[in-house]
């Protein structure tokens, strides 16, 4: 792949804090390498912010190879940039080209409030998943990989769906800032194997009411989420999830 | 959503039927027969009333998402490339069921009133006399009225499009087996009965019936 260095002109989300109303930010950066990731890229940016004595740009981040789900940004008009099944931080500035304009916002939701520039407070599926998504019992010592019989097909599509990483892309592309794949991937992981059978009804109805609770939309089946999904989590779940709730709902006498 | 879609999906392969009836071109005597039966067999009467609930439940359930959904996200993203990731039908479908909603409002303020008037203004004096598909006739000798029902139809062609699909996944069933089978019937369904209703206006505009 030819390397090549690229100016391009940054339109970037500022925010002082939640309550503040933000607006865009225009910023030129030179010389920037085609090898370099975009957050890396971010760097480049806020030290040369802090080398002129202006606040650099509050981003989130942490792992930086694509499995952490922390570095949420909308990249002209997308969820984690152009790429298909990508993580921000594994944008790579190949991606664009010289004299590109770039636009950076955070995710929009009311769910996911700003907390500062680009950073979002993503503490609504925190909650989800205290709501239910976990198995009551004490682990001691990990079992034998055997020990309990699964068929294979559910474990593939508990694995598949434990693959969500929970970054809120899902929520960020859907136009209706629905949770859905999120909770969806949450619920079937644990529905797909025997350790989640005990509380499978309860962690349903609870993980939807608390996913309401915390005013995210509704599924309009846009599929949005799947293709923006960086694990590629199947909107398949989402089916699942609706069955789950169906028969939960029907079945329940609390 | 999807409950209330569907039962409106199987009301159109009726309407779709019975309209179909003109096509025998019998200068409208099988129609009327049909039409007859669909508007006095008492069946079918109580079964308007359920459709009419469905819709407006229908409608309601739409309206509710619309308000849910809005409110979710209060910030609109200043740049949004939407296409690379979703259909913009799926993403559309209020402004569509809007669309037809006034469509609709249209539709039964010319057709349905009137089979109605006929058979209870004046205790039911000009019900006998009542030819629908003279009135259907006429009516689409105007062309914004052809124009009207066409737009009309575009609409429920997308809406559909969308929908039909849709409403099983609401449901829980996806498939790998199945899902494909469903969309290839929705979209199936969707040509047909868009086509057979566009067909109705623009035969009569053009003549091809009698």
């Amino acid at each position: 792949m030819e390397h090549y260095n690229m100016n391009l002109t940054l339109k970037v989300w500022k925010q002082k804090n939640t309550n503040a109303s933000g607006s865009f930010e225009i910023y030129q950066v030179k010389d920037i390498s085609s090898e370099m990731s975009f957050l890396e890229m971010f760097d480049v940016l806020n030290e040369q912010l802090i080398l002129e004595g202006k606040e650099p740009i509050a981003f989130d981040h942490d792992c930086r190879e694509g499995i952490c789900g922390m570095c949420s940004m909308y990249i002209n008009g997308r969820a984690h940039g152009p790429w298909e099944k990508n993580t921000t931080c594994q944008l790579h500035m190949r991606a664009f080209k010289d004299g590109d304009t770039i636009v950076v916002e955070p995710w929009r939701s009311k769910a996911f409030p700003v907390i500062k520039d680009l950073m979002v407070n993503r503490s609504a599926f925190d909650r989800i998943i205290q709501a239910g998504g976990y198995i009551s019992v004490n682990t001691g010592n990990a079992q034998d990989a055997n020990a309990l019989p699964i068929d294979k097909k559910n474990a593939d599509d508990a694995f598949m769906a434990a693959a969500c990483i929970g970054c809120g892309a899902c929520v960020a592309a859907c136009k209706n800032s629905s949770a859905m794949l999120f909770v969806s991937a949450k619920v079937s992981q644990l529905a797909l194997l025997p350790q989640g059978q005990p509380e499978r009804e309860s962690r349903v109805l609870n993980m939807v009411a608390q996913m309401d609770k915390e005013a995210f939309g509704n599924c309009t089946n846009t599929y949005a989420c799947e293709a923006e999904c960086p694990k590629g989590i199947s909107v398949s779940n989402i089916a699942r999830l609706n069955r789950e709730y169906l028969s939960a709902s029907l079945s329940t006498e609390e | 959503m999807g409950l209330t879609g569907l039962f409106l999906v199987t009301f159109l392969i009726v309407h779709a039927g019975v309209n179909a009836c003109i096509f025998i071109n019998d200068g409208g005597a099988t129609f009327n027969a049909a039409a007859h039966f669909m508007s006095h067999n008492w069946v079918i009467r109580i079964m308007e009333i359920g459709l009419f609930a469905g819709l407006i439940a229908h409608i309601l359930q739409g309206l509710l998402l619309w308000k849910q959904n809005t409110a979710a996200r209060p910030t609109k993203y200043a740049m949004s490339a939407a296409n690379e990731n979703s259909k913009w039908y799926s993403r559309s479908m209020g402004i569509l069921g809007s669309l037809l909603l006034i469509f609709l409002v249209i539709h039964i303020s010319k057709f349905f009133v009137g089979t109605k008037v006929a058979m209870y203004a004046d205790g039911g004096a000009n019900d006998a006399s009542h030819n629908l598909y003279l009135e259907m006739k006429e009516e689409f000798q105007k062309w914004w009225v052809v124009l009207i029902y066409s737009l009309g139809v575009i609409s429920l062609f997308w809406h559909l499009l969308h929908g039909f699909q849709s409403a099983f996944q609401t449901l829980g069933i996806n498939h790998k087996r199945y899902t494909p089978l469903i969309k290839t019937i929705g979209v199936g369904y969707t040509f047909i009965i868009c086509l057979l209703f566009l067909l109705m206006p623009i035969a009569f505009y053009f003549g091809w019936i009698q």
